[in-house]
């Protein structure tokens, strides 16, 4: 008599476990009470129970899988029953799987999804939320696409786009492009599905980009997203991270249960995007002298604070990657390349030139580049993919006389640092009062990527740069 | 002896399709046929039976054409004539089939083929046997044959007890005949002959007549027939069969009910069984189905190694386009193709060209409903289209039955003019899995036959323009 193995619930408000490691292989011989495997859950790792003898004839999960409760996960048999049925009828209840936590992936989502018309029409044209800079390369599964299907990034043809809003990212998240109501195109535009397939994933919930197409020339159609089963998208899933991850230019991150909870209730909690924001002070005193200093070896030489804290920033970034994020629905991506974003007031709004692998350029190439981007930003000469792309954003209103303020992320990036003017202020140093030059700055955090203390070191190491700034010459 | 890459087993159209679609792919081809190309569907089937209908439908205008203004002196019908001009047309397709062997570099071998040996192939011509090679595979397209009905006294005779190879070559219409078996073959014949004067019983066993097709379609033909004089008795039983030299007499028992009818003919349209014998599968070790067809996988291999089999022969439905597919599947498959789409069994249009014509695809209502799935039904009445006002050919309807949830295109039916060629917009739709908003997307010129499609997909979302 055979035995299924089926996700259980381990704790009272479990709704799904990931599994973190099988601890008997198929073929292994099984007594009820073994461990089989390891699954955490919302709360933490517990053990999975063989509830029957026999030998674990057959896997149906991967580790790092995620299944629902009631999911098949394997099969406990005699070494030589037939257990083709049970693996078979494992594949409707693990589809009824995948449809369960679809919904809940399609809830997840709809907190989002009545603002998306508001992403769409006012940023959107501006801002590509996703970098396309690594556009060569990265397959099918690659965002740039995505973006051009999603219609968000639609480039405008002629003008550089005007962006209503006061402040990029003003506008609530979109952070798959058009969302909710139409994931698979949004997120897979050009990967090949039916119309009917295309539904059926929405409904579920299941990314089309998880899945191998078994249509004509690989077309994804009806049959392929009913095989989807929980634990085969999730494979589909993490093989697909894998050979991006390879790629060099950025590293999915699944979502552990804790921080899935954790998006989850603060999204309930704050609106989309859970923000919340960590204010610093820097002592810029140095960073001024060094700044007088170069302007008098020379116009060429010149550069901005601004130009100084995109510098430490892009520095800061390579070594802190969970902040160079997206927040991407079901995984957060970490870039390994780092395009920072600068805000460029124009005429009617604003707009947010990209500084592509910042963390490369020399401060003078910073510059140059900056003031090259924010000069034809004001006369609408940029073409989409100067103000697309970005992993990270600045925002600098110092010389508008704000002391501080609060930056609006621009989604699905993780955080943006908003940068307030510097300023002479008496500050007391080793007891003595002393003027310095200060500056403050204001890190908006999105909650779901990056936790207080992770933002709280990432702003230590922009500190670090700008009050030694002599590093960020080197 | 020679050898060939591929060796067919029947010309018809499973066969000369897939012998066309392996020289393409560079395969060296030959196929046996001891008739002529094109098998029953050019000789003794689709084709001639299609052109007698053409001049069954064109018997019908003609007798309305006064009500169009236009009257062409009396009407002159004349069986042999039209019998002719389908042979004329038949033979014409089997001359085509024999260019297109030529331009594909595929020999004909003349004669009846049998598998003999692992990749031998004997064919028998005027008494000689010749062996052929076949190095990659044998491929059996030998199809079917209509097999009477002796266990009701219905044995074939081709005088009295006629199939539709005799039905093809009737110098002049009967006066009285009774058709046995209501499926396309036997609604198509009552079609014709009773176009051409005779007085047609048609006999079913099943409760409605084309009992494959969709339950409201069945009764919209037989309202359409029995205003046409047809006479059709369906779950009817069939007894006390008498076969005389000039007429047969039997009894027909309708829901208790029982009558006497005597015919100057009997059509036998009822079953058809594949041709197996003398082949060679049975030494071969061919396995077979229950159902006595060659048993075969998706790449269409039977189960000894080497042996395939496609078209009537590998199973139903018993249809040329299925077999053709086959064909063609096969050839990629055995030459290895990237992407080769497998036969989609669900997605096989079924077509009668009777009038009016019946054409369906997907699920009938019943089955839909068999199967459980939350469904909804979207008609329209040609008598509510444009065009088919024009041509006063409003009998019929569309009706699809779609998933209530997701739209998927369940199944779609269509009884009226061109129903077997408008249906194909609804096998497109589903073979790509358009949903009915897909198809309603698509703008439907007007005034067409084909909007009466879009208004059933629109009936279904209860956002119907026309009625």
């Amino acid at each position: 008599m055979a035995t299924k193995v089926v996700m259980e619930a381990l704790s009272p408000t479990m709704e799904e476990g990931r599994l973190v490691k099988w601890n008997k292989n198929e073929g292994d011989q099984i007594k009820a009470g073994d461990v089989l495997a390891e699954v955490e859950t919302d709360k933490a790792v517990m053990e999975l129970v063989a509830r029957g003898d026999g030998v674990l004839r057959k896997r149906l999960a991967n580790e790092g899988d995620a299944s629902p409760v009631g999911t098949l996960l394997a099969v406990i048999a005699a070494p030589d029953e037939n257990i083709d049925s049970i693996v078979g009828s494992g594949g409707a209840a693990a589809s009824t799987g995948a449809a369960q936590s679809a919904q809940a992936g399609g809830a997840a989502q709809s907190g989002s999804a009545p603002n998306q018309a508001v992403a769409d029409t006012r940023e959107a044209p501006a801002k590509s939320p996703v970098p396309q800079a690594p556009k060569q390369s990265q397959g099918e599964a690659s965002t740039p696409p995505q973006q051009k299907a999603g219609g968000s990034s639609a480039p405008p043809s002629g003008p550089p786009p005007r962006p209503a809003a006061p402040r990029p990212p003003a506008a609530p998240p979109a952070p798959r492009g058009n969302g909710a109501s139409h994931p698979a195109a949004a997120t897979d535009g050009r990967r090949r599905s039916s119309p009917l397939a295309r539904r059926l994933a929405s409904d579920r919930g299941i990314q089309l980009g998880s899945i191998q197409g078994t249509g004509p020339g690989g077309r994804i159609v009806k049959r392929d997203i009913e095989n989807a089963k929980a634990a085969g998208t999730a494979a589909g899933r993490s093989a697909a991270a894998e050979r991006l991850a390879t790629e060099g230019d950025f590293k999915d991150v699944a979502l552990t249960q804790i921080r899935k909870t954790i998006a989850k209730r603060l999204t309930e909690s704050n609106g989309p995007i859970p923000t919340f924001f960590l204010t610093a002070e820097f002592d810029a005193t140095r960073a001024a002298e060094m700044r007088k200093q170069l302007a008098e070896m020379g116009d060429e030489y010149k550069a901005s604070f601004n130009d100084i804290v995109i510098k430490a920033v892009a520095l800061a970034l390579g070594e802190h990657p969970e902040v160079n994020a997206h927040w991407l629905g079901d995984k957060i991506r970490q870039f390994n390349r780092i395009h920072v974003a600068m805000a460029v007031a124009i005429e009617d709004g604003l707009i947010t030139p990209v500084l592509f692998d910042a963390d490369r350029m020399t401060l003078w190439d910073i510059s140059a580049k900056a003031r090259d981007l924010a000069g034809r930003a004001r006369e609408r000469k940029l073409m989409p993919e100067e103000y697309t792309g970005s992993t990270f954003s600045v925002s600098n209103l110092g010389m508008f006389g704000i002391d501080q303020f609060t930056a609006i992320i621009n989604p699905p990036e993780a955080g943006i640092l908003a940068i307030g003017g510097v300023e002479e202020k008496p500050i007391v140093v080793d007891g003595q009062l002393e003027v310095r030059q200060r500056m403050r700055v204001t890190m908006s955090c999105d909650h779901r990527v990056i936790d207080g203390a992770t933002g709280a070191k990432f702003l230590q190491t922009v500190r670090r740069y700008i009050e030694n700034p002599l590093s960020l010459l080197i | 002896m020679a050898s060939y890459d591929v060796i067919f087993i029947g010309g018809g159209p499973a066969g000369y399709v897939g012998a066309i679609r392996s020289a393409q792919l560079g395969l060296s081809v030959a196929v046996v046929e001891r008739e002529g190309l094109g098998g029953t569907c050019v000789l003794w089937g689709c084709i001639p039976a299609k052109a007698l209908l053409e001049s069954a439908s064109l018997a019908t205008r003609i007798s309305h054409g006064a009500d169009f203004g236009v009257t062409a002196g009396d009407l002159k019908l004349d069986y042999g004539v039209a019998m002719k001009r389908s042979r004329a047309v038949s033979t014409q397709n089997s001359k085509g089939v024999e260019f297109l062997f030529k331009k594909n570099k595929i020999t004909w071998i003349k004669g009846s083929g049998k598998i003999t040996g692992k990749n031998a192939v004997t064919v028998k011509v005027d008494g000689k046997e010749e062996k052929h090679d076949a190095k990659k595979a044998i491929v059996i397209s030998t199809g079917s044959r209509v097999k009477g009905l002796p266990q009701i006294g219905l044995e074939l005779n081709k005088s009295t007890v006629i199939s539709s190879d005799e039905a093809l070559t009737l110098e002049k219409a009967p006066k009285t005949m009774a058709i046995v078996g209501a499926g396309a073959v036997g609604c198509e014949f009552a079609d014709v002959f009773s176009a051409f004067g005779t007085q047609v019983t048609l006999i079913e066993a099943l409760p409605g007549i084309l009992p494959l097709e969709d339950a409201d379609c069945s009764a919209e033909l037989t309202r359409s027939f029995k205003k046409r004089k047809i006479d059709v008795l369906a779950a009817a039983k069939i007894g006390d069969v008498k076969v005389g030299k000039s007429s047969v007499s039997m009894s027909v028992e309708v829901g208790g009910k029982k009558q006497n009818l005597e015919v100057e003919k009997v059509l036998v349209a009822a079953g058809r069984a594949p041709n197996i014998d003398d082949i060679g599968i049975k030494e071969m070790g061919v396995q077979l189905t229950d159902r006595g067809f060659i048993k075969i996988n998706e790449r269409m291999e039977t189960s000894v190694k080497g042996i395939y089999a496609i078209g009537d022969v590998a199973g139903p439905p018993m249809l040329a386009h299925k077999g053709e597919r086959e064909g063609i599947v096969f050839a990629e498959f055995l030459t290895g193709q990237k992407h080769v789409h497998p036969v989609n069994y669900g997605n096989v249009p079924n077509a009668t060209y009777c009038h009016p014509e019946v054409a369906s695809i997907g699920m009938t209502e019943a089955q839909v409903k068999e199967k459980k799935i939350d469904y909804k039904v979207g008609k329209f009445p040609f008598s509510a289209n444009g065009r088919a006002r024009t041509s006063g050919e409003t009998e019929g309807f569309v009706k699809i039955i779609r998933d209530t949830k997701y739209g998927e295109i369940l199944g779609a039916h269509i009884i009226g003019a061109h129903a077997t060629e408008i249906i194909h917009e609804l096998a497109v739709a589903r073979e790509n899995e358009f949903t009915v908003e897909e198809v309603d997307l698509a703008i439907h010129a007007h005034p067409t036959l084909s909007e009466a499609i879009a208004e059933a997909t629109l009936d279904s979302l209860g956002k119907v323009i026309h009625i």
